[in-house]
C-alpha cells in the first residue's frame, strides 16, 4: 500500500466500505435536523409549516444545478460554467421573448437543448482531447457571462410574458392556517429532477458507469465500459441541469440581470461536498447534495431569523462546514485503509 | 508533454525546451502589441514621463498587473507541485482589508503603522497559505479541495476584519504611495513585481528548490523515496504563494486607497490560473516556468486594453478571455494538435502522444 502522500488521490478500493459510506451523509442530515430543532427552539414562527417548502422555493435553481454538478464530480470531473450558463439562459430566455418575440413555448426548450449541446461540447473537449476539465470549463464560465453581458448589462424584465406566470401559480396542501403549505409549480421541477438523477445514477448502467469513471478512469476504460459516453453524458446532464436552472431563475424572478449567478459555482460544489460526495469522484449520493443544498438554504434563514448577524457569516460558516467535512472523509478513508492495509 | 523530468533535460535540452515553451505566448503578446501600436499609434509602447513618474499605456498596463503578476508567480509554484490554490482571490482581500483597517486605526500618516500593517498583513497571509499546504500535505486533501474552503470562506473574513464596511486611507497616508508612488520615476508596484519575480527565479533557479519543486509535482512517490522532504516543500509553496497574494492585496488597496472586501480581486485566481497556463506550465505539475507566467500575465494586461482600444465593448473582455483560454487548452492538448495535424501526416506512422501516459489520469 503506497503511503498517502500529497496530491495523490487516496487509494480508491478502501474508500467509504460498508456502513462507513453512509457516515458523511449522516451527519449531514443530522446537521439539518440540529438546525431546525435549534431554530425551532429559538425564534418565534420558526415553525412555520411554509418554511421548508420556501427553502425548496428559494434555492431550486441551486437544487437543479447541484444536482447536475453532482454528476460532474462523481464521475470525477468539475464544472466552473454552471453559473454563467445559469445567467446565460435566464438572459436567452428574456431575450428571445421579450426582444425576439419568439413564444415561450418554443424558447424554453431551445435553452434546455443549447444547454445539452454546450455541456456535450465541452465534455468532448474534456474526453477527446484530454483537455483538464477545470481549464475547460473555465472557458466556459468566462464566455457564457461574456455573452450574456452581450446580450444586455442592464437588467431585463420578463414580466409581460404571461408563460412565466404559469411557474409561480402554487398548489395548497391543506390550509395554512391549520398546518399546510404551498408550493409553486416550478418547485416540482426541481423534485423531478432529483427523482429522475436518483433513478439514473442508482439504477441505470450510465448511472453505474458515472461511478465507475470516478473511481478508476483506468479501469473502467479496462472493464469496457463506454467511458468516452459517459464523461461527455456527465457535462451534458450538467449543462442541461445548468440551462434548466436558469429557465427556472426566469419563472422565479420574472426578469434576467447579466450578473446572476456569479460565484454559484462555488456554492453548488460546497453543496455537494458537504453532502457527502467525494471531490476525487466514485463516491456519493445524489440525495446527500440535496440535503447539502438544503443545510445552506437553512444557514442563510437562521441567519435572516437572527436578525443582527451579518450576512458574511453565512460564507464563513459554510467554510467551516467544508472543513469538517472533508476532514471527515479524511478520517474515514484513512481508517479504512488502516482496517485494510 | 511536460513530463521530461529535470534530469532529462538538464544541460543542452534545456534551453531548447524553455524556448519552445515561451514561442507561443510571445508570438501572442506581440501580436496584441502590434494590434494595439497600429490602432493607437507608436505613443503606445514608447514610455513617457510625466509628473515625475514613468507614464505611457504599457507602462500602465505593466502597473496595473502588478498583483495579477504577483499572485500569478505564487501560483506557479503551486501548480508545479501538482497543486492549486483557489484562495489567493480571498487572500487578497484578506490582506487588504487587515492593512487598511489596521492603519485606519492608527495614525495614517505615520510610517511606522504602515510598516506594521503591512508587515501583519503579510504575516497572516504567510500563516493562511502555511494552513493551505498543511490541509494538502499533511492532511492529504486534494488541492483543489483544500484551497476551495479559504476561497468560500476568505471574503467572509474579510467582510468580519472591515465590519462590512470599506475602510478608506487618506491619500496623505505613505501607505497609498505603496500603489500609487515611484522611485527614480518607476512606479513602486512595478519594482515590487520585478522584485518578487527576481527573487523567486534566484531562489528557485540558483538553489536546489526550483529541482525539488519541480520533483514533487512530477512524482511525488518517487521524490519521497530519493529522500526529498516532499511535505516540507509542498507547504513552502502555498506559502509563498499566500505571501504574494497578501502583497497584491495591499498593493490593489493602496492603488485605490481602500479595501473592497466584496470585489478586491475578484476573480484574480482564475485570471492568475489562465496566466500561468499561458506561459506554458501545464497543470498537471512538474515543469514550471516564471518567465512565461510574466509574459501570460502581461497578455492578459494588453488584452483588457486591446479590446477597448479595438473599439469593442469592455462586455468583449470576458468573451475574449474564454477565446484564449480555448486556444491555449488547445494549443497544449497533444491530442488535439495530432488530430488537427493528422491529415499532413498520412504516410507516415502516427504518432499518438501520450496515450499510454501515466499522467494522463485526469488531475484536478
Amino acid at each position: 500500500m503506497s503511503s498517502p502522500t500529497l496530491t495523490e488521490r487516496p487509494t480508491r478500493s478502501t474508500l467509504f466500505d460498508g456502513l462507513s459510506r453512509y457516515i458523511p451523509i449522516g451527519a449531514t442530515v443530522a446537521l439539518l435536523a440540529a438546525m431546525y430543532l435549534g431554530g425551532i427552539a429559538n425564534y418565534p414562527n420558526f415553525d412555520n409549516p411554509q418554511l421548508i417548502p420556501d427553502l425548496f422555493i428559494g434555492n431550486a435553481g441551486l437544487l437543479i444545478v447541484a444536482v447536475g454538478m453532482t454528476f460532474v464530480i462523481l464521475s470525477g470531473g468539475i464544472d466552473l460554467s454552471v453559473g454563467s450558463v445559469m445567467a446565460f439562459s435566464t438572459m436567452a430566455c428574456a431575450w428571445l421573448t421579450v426582444e425576439a418575440g419568439l413564444p415561450a413555448s418554443i424558447v424554453v426548450p431551445a435553452v434546455l437543448v443549447f444547454g445539452v449541446l454546450s455541456g456535450a461540447f465541452t465534455g468532448a473537449i474534456i474526453h477527446y482531447f484530454n483537455v483538464q476539465p477545470f481549464i475547460a470549463t473555465l472557458a466556459g464560465l468566462f464566455l457564457y457571462r461574456g455573452l450574456t453581458l452581450q446580450i444586455s448589462d442592464h437588467d431585463m424584465s420578463i414580466r409581460d410574458i404571461d408563460f412565466f406566470s404559469w411557474g409561480m401559480q402554487r398548489i395548497e396542501f391543506g390550509d395554512p392556517r391549520d398546518g399546510g403549505f404551498s408550493l409553486p409549480y416550478i418547485s416540482f421541477i426541481a423534485f423531478g429532477v432529483v427523482i429522475l438523477a436518483f433513478i439514473v445514477l442508482h439504477y441505470t448502467r450510465f448511472g453505474r458507469s458515472v461511478y465507475a469513471v470516478g473511481g478508476s478512469e483506468q479501469s473502467a476504460l479496462l472493464m469496457g465500459l463506454p467511458v468516452a459516453r459517459t464523461k461527455v453524458g456527465v457535462y451534458a446532464i450538467s449543462g442541461f441541469c445548468a440551462a434548466l436552472g436558469g429557465v427556472v431563475a426566469a419563472f422565479y424572478t420574472k426578469s434576467a440581470n447579466p450578473l446572476a449567478g456569479v460565484g454559484l459555482e462555488l456554492d453548488a460544489i460546497a453543496a455537494v461536498v458537504v453532502g457527502g460526495t467525494l471531490l476525487t469522484g466514485g463516491a456519493g449520493f445524489v440525495l446527500g447534495t440535496v440535503a447539502g443544498v438544503m443545510v445552506m438554504g437553512m444557514l442563510t434563514t437562521i441567519i435572516a431569523f437572527q436578525g443582527n448577524l451579518s450576512s458574511w457569516w453565512a460564507r464563513i460558516v459554510v467554510g467551516v462546514l467544508l472543513l469538517a467535512f472533508i476532514l471527515l472523509q479524511r478520517v474515514l478513508a484513512r481508517s479504512g485503509e488502516k482496517r485494510k492495509g | 508533454m511536460n513530463l521530461a523530468s529535470p534530469v532529462q533535460t538538464a544541460g543542452g535540452g534545456r534551453a531548447s525546451a524553455y524556448f519552445k515553451r515561451l514561442m507561443w505566448p510571445l508570438i501572442v503578446l506581440a501580436a496584441l502589441l502590434i494590434v494595439n501600436i497600429a490602432v493607437t499609434g507608436f505613443d503606445f509602447i514608447v514610455p513617457s514621463v510625466h509628473d515625475g513618474r514613468l507614464g505611457g499605456a504599457f507602462v500602465n498596463i505593466l502597473r496595473r498587473s502588478a498583483p495579477l503578476l504577483l499572485i500569478a508567480l505564487g501560483m506557479t509554484l503551486v501548480i508545479a507541485t501538482k497543486g492549486i490554490d483557489l484562495s489567493v482571490g480571498a487572500v487578497y482581500a484578506i490582506g487588504a482589508a487587515i492593512a487598511c483597517q489596521y492603519i485606519l486605526n492608527g495614525d495614517q500618516s505615520a510610517l511606522g503603522v504602515v510598516v506594521t500593517a503591512v508587515t501583519l498583513a503579510l504575516a497572516i497571509a504567510a500563516l493562511i497559505g502555511a494552513w493551505n499546504g498543511a490541509m494538502v500535505a499533511y492532511f492529504g486533501v486534494q488541492p483543489i479541495v483544500a484551497t476551495l474552503i479559504l476561497m468560500i470562506a476568505g471574503r467572509g473574513i474579510a467582510q468580519l476584519i472591515t465590519g462590512g464596511q470599506i475602510p478608506s486611507v487618506a491619500d496623505d497616508s505613505p501607505f497609498v504611495s505603496i500603489g500609487r508612488g515611484a522611485i527614480a520615476t518607476v512606479p513602486v508596484p512595478i519594482i515590487i513585481g520585478v522584485a518578487v519575480f527576481a527573487a523567486l527565479v534566484l531562489l528557485t533557479r540558483t538553489t536546489a528548490l526550483g529541482m525539488l519543486l519541480e520533483s514533487v509535482g512530477g512524482n511525488p512517490e518517487a521524490s519521497r523515496l530519493a529522500g526529498i522532504r516532499a511535505k516540507g516543500i509542498t507547504v513552502l509553496a502555498y506559502l509563498i504563494a499566500g505571501i504574494c497574494a497578501g502583497l497584491a492585496g495591499i498593493i490593489g488597496a493602496a492603488n485605490l486607497g481602500s479595501a473592497d472586501a466584496n470585489n478586491g480581486g475578484l476573480w484574480i485566481e482564475l485570471d492568475a490560473i489562465l496566466a500561468v497556463v499561458i506561459g506554458g506550465t501545464t497543470l498537471l505539475g512538474g515543469r514550471f516556468f516564471l518567465v512565461g507566467t510574466t509574459i501570460g500575465v502581461a497578455i492578459i494586461g494588453t488584452l483588457e486594453v486591446t479590446i477597448i482600444n479595438v473599439g469593442l465593448s469592455s462586455q468583449w473582455q470576458f468573451t475574449a478571455k474564454a477565446i484564449v483560454v480555448f486556444i491555449v487548452a488547445m494549443l497544449q492538448s497533444p491530442e488535439f494538435r495530432a488530430w488537427i495535424l493528422r491529415p499532413f501526416r498520412t504516410g507516415r506512422p502516427g504518432r499518438t502522444p501520450a496515450a499510454h501516459d501515466p499522467e494522463k489520469a485526469p488531475a484536478k
